[in-house]
């Protein structure tokens, strides 16, 4: 658990959260204007805050926090499968907040619990935390491994590898745009996969 | 797979999806234009459609099921929105069944008690109670298609949106046909035939808008 930090007080907090929230805002408007960098920019500034919110979650539901990078990697692809459903002219804060919940609480149903989230576990997904992303991750790479053989090696080398669309349809000896479905195809089928799986 | 390798792949993937609100609309055009036809084949305007066109009555069970379906697709692009929902906007949904209330208050005090039995029976309502929501089915997997491409935090909620938005659709399109046009059939029967199409989207909400 996380405490909040002793040496700001309440006001300074709040105007820091805000101020990050806008810069997230200006991102995700960046992003959905076709600006991959920002979009990956933004993705890696909200993963230490929706880490955070789900160790809190999965340990205050008396499960083990080992699972919770799974919950942020669900919770990122939502964020990325749904980015159509925010709308551009509100603030990010709450969408994503509203994202990681329903992620949250999609996790802890699939582990055999029904609860009630407050709202307010989510209020401080925000501020950043200094951890670590843990090394290999259970359920994404499993489903990984279950995918048709064209989606997993885009996925496998985009993701794992950091090859370029361009260098990955080369390698494969497919066009760009055979790369660019089965890479979108990929992770929706991920997205889906980590659903409707039973832990 | 690190968390900053999906990150890697998700910034890569530059597929984009349909704007939410042009999707439903879309999906909604498609399916009114199928009830329509089904319409046209099984039922078919009235027969003195010409002559009613302006009557008060006739008119009202359009504004009521029309206001309906507004309210209730103004709602459902919300819950389809995460984060967007808000609790006045839920207070929308009272102004077709608030209207309805008056419409059937001015024909009590405009008619007399003794018509009041045969108003609300009329003469077709077996047809109401099967038309409606057979119109409504295709406006109802529209809604609920429309509302999948969105992202709902809460299923059967959403679903019962979906329903009264394919219920209100599919009963305006009824009313072409329908020769009872009494406030007093129109709130007992029409309101039996969505309140079914209502809990068919949230039964099917519930499975089907999960993400």
């Amino acid at each position: 658990m996380r405490n909040k930090p002793v040496m700001h007080d309440e006001l300074s907090v709040g105007t820091r959260v805000r101020e990050r929230e806008a810069e997230w805002t200006g991102l995700m408007r960046r992003a959905i204007g076709g600006d991959a960098s920002a979009y990956e920019r933004l993705l890696k500034a909200l993963a230490p805050g929706l880490r955070a919110a789900a160790r809190r979650g999965l340990t205050r539901a008396g499960k083990s926090d080992a699972d919770a990078e799974d919950v942020v990697q669900e919770t990122l692809l939502a964020i990325h499968l749904k980015r159509h459903t925010w709308d551009a002219a509100a603030p990010l804060g709450p969408w994503v907040r509203a994202i990681a919940r329903n992620k949250l609480i999609d996790a802890l149903r699939r582990r055999g619990r029904r609860i009630e989230i407050p709202v307010d576990d989510f209020a401080d997904i925000l501020p950043d935390t200094t951890e670590q992303p843990s090394g290999i991750v259970g359920d994404v790479a499993r489903n990984l491994g279950e995918l048709p053989d064209r989606q997993r090696n885009v996925v496998q080398a985009i993701a794992v590898e950091g090859v370029s669309i361009t260098e990955t349809a080369a390698r494969l000896s497919v066009s760009e745009g055979a790369v660019r479905v089965a890479l979108h195809r990929g992770l929706a089928a991920i997205a889906i996969k980590l659903r409707e799986s039973e832990p | 797979m690190k968390t900053d390798h999906l990150i890697r792949a998700l910034a890569a993937d530059d597929k984009r999806a349909a704007p939410l609100a042009r999707f439903l609309y879309v999906a909604l055009a498609a399916a009114f234009l199928l009830a329509a036809i089904l319409f046209a084949i099984r039922l078919g305007p009235r027969d003195d459609i010409a002559a009613v066109a302006l009557d008060p009555r006739f008119l009202f069970k359009f504004v009521v099921t029309l206001l309906l379906a507004a309210t209730a697709l103004a709602l459902a692009l919300r819950l389809a929105r995460p984060g967007a929902e808000t609790g006045y906007s839920w207070l929308v949904l009272a102004a077709a069944p608030a209207l309805l209330a008056f419409g059937v208050l001015v024909e009590l005090a405009a008619m007399p008690a003794a018509s009041w039995g045969t108003r609300l029976v009329g003469t077709n309502w077996l047809y109401c109670l099967t038309y409606v929501p057979l119109l409504s089915l295709p406006l109802l997997a529209a809604a609920l298609i429309g509302l999948r491409h969105g992202a709902p935090t809460r299923p059967a909620l959403a679903g019962a949106v979906a329903g009264l938005l394919a219920g209100g659709l599919g009963a305006a399109l009824y009313a072409a046909h329908c020769t009872d046009d009494s406030p007093l059939f129109v709130a007992t029967w029409y309101t039996i035939a969505i309140g079914g199409v209502t809990i068919l989207g949230s039964l099917i909400g519930r499975k089907v808008l999960r993400w």
